[in-house]
């Protein structure tokens, strides 16, 4: 059982190395490094999927639509539409089609988030590679790219994409270069394809996460003292806080946000086997809660001297 | 008072104290107001209701968004509340990205791309254009000259479809039927018809534009291509003696489409050559700048074609006098290069 617990915190561990292969520090005006997460590979593609998947919705909804204002035409018998009013459909078609391959992108990630419903979905932004501001320059640039990144390809899937004096030839010189715009993204470490690239721009995950409540309710005890404090019931001592560090204090305050009765019995015996204490039945949350405020006073305290200590496996200082 | 003796039981480094009251959740408390008012605002803003915001919301959010960071670098140090941290750190970048990615409106965009930034990205691109340019006459003198040796040609060089009656050995009455539009003609559906060219032209030079990626050399081949296949036309045409009618014909939309495709490819073959000879400043600032000054670029070959789009749609359906062609036609060029190369303003 030690042995397990020992792989699974080593795995955690790897995780957390490969994650910062994406992640960069952006340095604000005030001096202060923000945390950036570089989106992943697979949540780009995936928001690209379902951006696809809208604007075949949307068009097709406007074909439906174009054709449901002609059968309601043609039903109920109202007289003949007008030829000006059939040639301003086929032009709202052609528009349509030329905004949907152009401007679908655009729009959004000119908008204040930045992010098509896709990426929005999906939880990622395009931002300013130096961390500057995102001008629209930038966003023109790097959707202009899109077209032959993705709607190319696209067109040579479905129809084999002769529409115009040109592009049969300039199929053949784009199709050459598909391959090498598609597998970009891979090649570099900040994950940018060409677009990326010439606008200087990237795509970067959105941090949303809320604000929890106060893990052990041991500020709500502070501020109200009528409320009772299970925690004077459980006092450990030094050496029963140093056997763990910060990467499992952060698992025990998981543990209390999730309330889960089957993982408070499980961690709370874990706990107990480990500082050589006899697990009691009934009182798992009020022990760990203590436990946990217990540990994190003493972890942070050390922490304003100066002294970290990452898990279990590390050393003290 | 309170604090005191919070801070005093803390550093006894009592147990039981720091178990009723933990600093960093004092912390925490005393300002968790701020955040929250903070980050109704970033969810306002981000949904794009910045009115919804109220006068003093819209004061204060500089000032909350600083106090957050700071709350940011002490919690880092002083907290080992994980969800704490999480939640400073993504409202944090939410708001930097507001405070920072000042916007601004279409208007005031509008003002200084037209008023000056549009003809500075293309005197900027002065040299690629001069290459392009280049490529594009070589293009149609390959074209006129390949047809004038053999025929052939210009099946390989002109896509026709089938019925198009301008092919080599069209009698020059059929030719000029292709030219001039009669009465009888159709006049209703200039609009679809000026739509449709507006949107495959577009497409093609924003084609132009993005394959130049590749060191430029797709977009010369574009280019080549694209004027070859005019060389062409122009040598069927001017075989039946109707040269000068030819060029009245394209001239009216020909001038303002040709100078957008010859931008297109220019600022192509501008992110083009960035790749291949970023210079001293380092390959991904030089791509970023050219990117950015192409795409400028890009917006004004955009304009320019729908402008075409409607020339070629209306003004030669409806046109059908040469004389009248070639002065519609080389006024707007003129007002073109005017525009882009002669009015500056003095300052930015």
């Amino acid at each position: 059982m030690a042995k397990a617990a020992l792989s699974s915190a080593h795995q955690a561990r790897v995780v957390r190395e490969q994650r910062s292969k994406l992640h960069r520090i952006l340095v604000t005006p005030e001096g202060v490094g923000l945390n950036v997460h570089i989106a992943t590979a697979g949540a780009r593609m995936g928001a690209l999927f379902i951006d696809i998947t809208i604007i075949f919705g949307l068009f097709l909804a406007l074909l439906f639509g174009i054709l449901f204002i002609g059968w309601a035409y043609a039903t109920t018998g109202l007289p003949e539409p007008s030829q000006g009013f059939g040639e301003m459909l086929v032009v709202v078609l052609i528009i349509t089609v030329f905004l949907a391959r152009n401007a679908y992108f655009l729009y959004f990630e000119l908008g204040s988030r930045s992010a098509t419903w896709g990426k929005r979905m999906v939880g990622i932004r395009v931002a300013a590679r130096d961390g500057g501001r995102l001008t629209a320059d930038a966003i023109i640039a790097r959707n202009l790219v899109r077209d032959i990144e993705m709607f190319l390809p696209l067109i040579f899937m479905t129809s084999g994409g002769v529409q115009g004096q040109l592009t049969s030839f300039a199929a053949l010189a784009g199709s050459a270069w598909v391959g090498v715009f598609l597998l970009f993204p891979l090649f570099n470490k900040d994950r940018l394809r060409v677009g990326d690239l010439i606008a200087g721009t990237w795509v970067v995950q959105t941090n949303r996460s809320s604000l929890g409540s106060v893990v052990a309710g041991t500020g709500a005890t502070m501020l109200d003292k009528h409320k009772v404090d299970h925690s004077h019931n459980y006092r450990f001592n030094e050496e029963e806080l140093s056997v763990y560090g910060e990467y499992e204090l952060q698992m025990l305050e998981q543990v209390l946000r999730n309330d889960n009765v089957d993982a408070l019995e499980t961690v709370c015996a874990s706990i107990c086997g480990k500082i050589g204490w006899n697990p009691g039945a009934g009182d798992e949350r009020a022990f760990l809660e203590a436990y946990y405020t217990q540990l994190r006073a003493r972890l942070e305290r050390n922490m304003r001297f100066g002294k970290r200590r990452a898990d279990k496996f590390s050393d003290a200082h | 008072m309170n604090a005191a003796t919070l801070e005093n039981s803390d550093q006894s480094a009592d147990i039981a104290a720091a178990a009723a009251a933990l600093r960093s959740d004092r912390f925490r408390i005393e300002r968790e107001g701020d955040w929250a008012r903070l980050e109704a605002i970033v969810e306002l803003m981000e949904k794009g209701k910045d009115r919804k915001v109220s006068d003093e919301d819209a004061m204060a959010f500089p000032t909350l968004y600083r106090k957050l960071v700071s709350s940011l670098s002490i919690a880092r140090e002083s907290s080992l509340d994980a969800s704490l941290v999480a939640y400073l750190e993504g409202l944090a970048l939410r708001s930097y990205y507001l405070v920072y990615g000042t916007r601004t409106g279409f208007g005031e965009w509008c003002r200084t791309f037209f008023g000056g930034e549009l003809s500075r990205s293309v005197r900027a691109i002065g040299f690629d254009l001069l290459l392009a340019l280049v490529f594009m006459v070589v293009g149609g003198l390959v074209g006129y000259f390949l047809v004038a040796q053999n025929p052939d040609w210009y099946y390989a060089l002109v896509p026709s479809s089938m019925g198009d009656v301008r092919v080599p050995g069209a009698s020059a009455e059929a030719l000029r039927g292709t030219l001039f539009s009669s009465a009888t003609d159709d006049k209703d559906s200039l609009s679809v018809f000026a739509t449709y060219l507006f949107s495959n032209n577009a497409q093609v030079s924003i084609m132009a534009f993005a394959v130049g990626f590749a060191f430029g050399v797709p977009t010369m081949l574009l280019l080549v291509y694209n004027m070859a296949s005019l060389g062409a036309m122009l040598w069927v045409f001017g075989s039946r003696g109707l040269a000068s009618e030819f060029v009245g014909w394209l001239s009216i939309h020909g001038t303002t489409e040709l100078l957008a495709i010859l931008l297109a490819g220019g600022a192509g073959i501008h992110v083009g050559r960035a790749l291949g000879f970023p210079g001293k400043r380092g390959l991904l600032a030089v791509m970023k700048d050219a990117g950015q000054r192409g795409a400028k670029v890009m917006a004004g070959v955009i304009i320019m074609l729908i402008c075409a789009g409607l020339l070629e749609g209306f003004a030669r359906q409806l046109i059908n006098d040469t004389v009248t062609r070639y002065i519609i036609g080389y006024s707007i060029l003129l007002f073109w290069l005017l525009y882009f190369f002669v009015l500056k303003r003095k300052s930015a």
